[in-house]
């Protein structure tokens, strides 16, 4: 395996690593050779127009898609093995979409305790703690019982990060958390991950947050059809991108 | 294959009911689309306005209560066809709680991904639904009770109650198969997706996740099922089993009095009927309203 000639990374193993990662559906292109890694406890923004494949990256890290061809590795372990604990390893990598997908049918409570029972099988008493705990981290303790139609969209996604981290994940993966959101709930969703980010967890973000990007991030990833086009600090990849195509992408999102 | 089935066939076998659960099934779904609803004592009043065919249904079913109760015939006839009662409600609980399981499997069976287990089940619902129910009836009775038994070197001997139930299970268990499967797609993927990535194994996913919320769309449907297996326990005069409706005809041909066996028959089914259409939605109203388990 190639990492173990690389000097860099065998006293400290990135926490992902992402090598030739292919993706097609039936005769669609998503991935065609993605190289990624994340270092623990590194904060990595992955950018790139729509349909360039930053979803399906993601999604193949906790194997919600099997990958076409390439190693997907987390912490060491290879996911996309035959024999690999699927259900562990997606306990240990936390998930945030972009529409939260949080259980309609449960109430803010339960939606993050409902893997600490079932997963974990932590008692009902332990549950329900750390599920407090995690709500009163995200900062809405008080919508404990509320169901998520009865919460705006800025507080439902912080019951679903909230969710995601009960499970003391080992890296946080984010889908465009905050696309879904009036702009006045952007900000309470980003000042979340903002202390996460703080706090020394390793996170994979897909987002075009600008500010978050700059405040919060080691490293940008430009992605296009496909593949990682270019990446660097962001400041640096801002404002001195190689590719014609990065900087045509930041002259876009800069428009609006 | 017997045609491609429209959403439309789901439910052939219909009743008096099924303006009202239609109405009420949609209701239930939009106000699940739209984020929850007030409670209201009853779903039918919120779409249709006041009931009034409800109170027509009543004032129609006091008049005949009435009757049965002053009139010495009519009152003889409901004491000797009610001792059928207990036997109707055993079919229907038993037969209905098969079809549900038998349903529950076969739903689950349809979207499977393996396509044995998915060919199966769509073998058994085709299978179904090629048969006319009275036609199931019998087939069931003389043919798969009289195979099995002689497979198992048994006597045949099992009473036409329980080859009635079994019947009547299997039919609606086919039926109830469609409904899962389709309450069951009617849960977006992302809720799978949600559940998956905190590392529920799939039958946790489906137990905890999907399966609950899919409930919910399904009742009214379930219930609108319920009613129709209950009133098909009628067809157990066929085997002889001794529900009311074969106790009604029992009733008048010995009696020659058929004017008042029926007349009490008809009000039986009608007014239990018309209980558990108003339960199916007095319930399916607190479910889409969101607290209750
Ligand atoms: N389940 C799927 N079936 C078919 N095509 C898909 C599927 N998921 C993604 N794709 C395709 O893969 C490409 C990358 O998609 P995605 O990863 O969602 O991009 P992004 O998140 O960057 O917008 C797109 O062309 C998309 O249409
Ligand atoms: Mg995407």
């Amino acid at each position: 395996m190639n990492e173990l000639n690389d000097p860099a990374t065998r006293s400290v193993p990135p926490m992902v690593e992402v090598r030739g990662l292919h993706m097609h559906f039936g005769s669609t292109y998503a991935l065609r050779g993605v190289d990624l890694e994340v270092a623990q406890g590194e904060v990595v923004v992955v950018i790139g127009p729509s349909g360039s494949g930053k979803s399906t990256v993601l999604r193949c890290i906790n194997l919600l898609e099997t990958p076409t061809a390439g190693t997907v590795h987390v912490d060491g372990v290879q996911v996309n093995h035959k024999k690999a604990d699927l259900n562990a390893i997606r306990a240990e990598v936390g998930m945030v979409f972009q529409q939260f997908n949080l259980f309609p049918h449960l109430s803010a409570v339960e939606n993050v305790g409902l893997a600490l029972r079932h997963v974990k099988k932590l008692s009902k008493r332990e549950t329900a703690a750390i599920a407090l705990a995690q709500l009163e981290i995200v900062g809405i303790p008080e919508k404990a019982d509320a169901y998520p139609r009865e919460l705006s969209g800025g507080q439902q996604q912080r019951v679903a990060i909230a969710r995601a981290l009960a499970m003391s994940p080992k890296v946080m993966l984010f889908d465009e958390p905050t696309s879904a959101l009036d702009p006045e709930m952007i900000k309470e969703v980003l000042d979340v991950m903002l202390a996460l980010a703080a706090d020394g967890m390793t996170m994979v973000c897909v987002t075009h947050e600008m500010g978050f990007a700059r405040g919060a991030a080691n490293r940008m990833v430009f992605m296009d059809d496909g593949l990682v086009v270019e990446q660097g600090q962001p400041r640096e990849l801002f404002e001195h991108a190689v590719e014609e195509r990065t900087r045509q992408f930041f002259s876009q999102i800069l428009k609006h | 294959m017997p045609g491609s089935s429209g959403r439309g066939e789901l439910h052939p076998r219909s009743g008096e009911n099924d303006m009202a659960l239609d109405a009420e099934r949609q209701r239930a779904l939009i106000a699940q689309r739209h984020g929850g609803t007030t409670r209201r004592p009853w779903a039918i009043v919120d779409r249709d306005g006041f009931p009034y065919w409800l109170v027509a249904l009543a004032v129609f079913l006091a008049w005949m209560g009435y009757r049965i109760a002053t009139n010495d015939r009519y009152n003889e006839g409901a004491a000797f066809i009610d001792d059928g009662l207990i036997t109707t409600v055993r079919i229907t609980v038993f037969s209905f709680l098969l079809a549900l399981g038998l349903g529950l499997v076969a739903g689950l069976g349809r979207i499977a991904r393996n396509p044995i287990v998915r060919n199966v089940a769509r073998t058994y619902i085709e299978f179904v639904r090629g048969i006319p129910i009275l036609v199931m009836i019998f087939v069931v009775a003389f043919i798969v009770f009289t195979s099995v038994n002689g497979w198992l070197d048994r006597p045949n001997r099992s009473s036409s109650e329980i080859k009635f139930i079994v019947a009547i299970g299997i039919f609606y268990g086919a039926y109830l198969a469609e409904v899962f499967r389709g309450g069951i797609e009617s849960i977006p993927p992302g809720q799978t997706e949600a559940g998956r990535s905190l590392g529920l194994s799939q039958r946790q996913t489906m137990r905890t996740i999907v399966l609950p919320q899919a409930l919910r769309n399904m009742l009214p449907a379930i219930g609108n099922d319920l009613i129709a297996c209950f009133k098909d326990s009628s067809l157990g005069t066929l085997l002889a089993v001794g529900e009311i409706t074969h106790k009604t005809k029992l009733y008048g041909g010995t009696n020659f009095d058929y004017r008042a066996a029926y007349f009490v028959l008809a009000f039986m089914y009608l007014s239990i009927t018309l209980v558990l259409s108003l339960l199916v939605s007095w319930y399916s109203d607190r479910l889409s309203a969101g607290r209750a388990r």
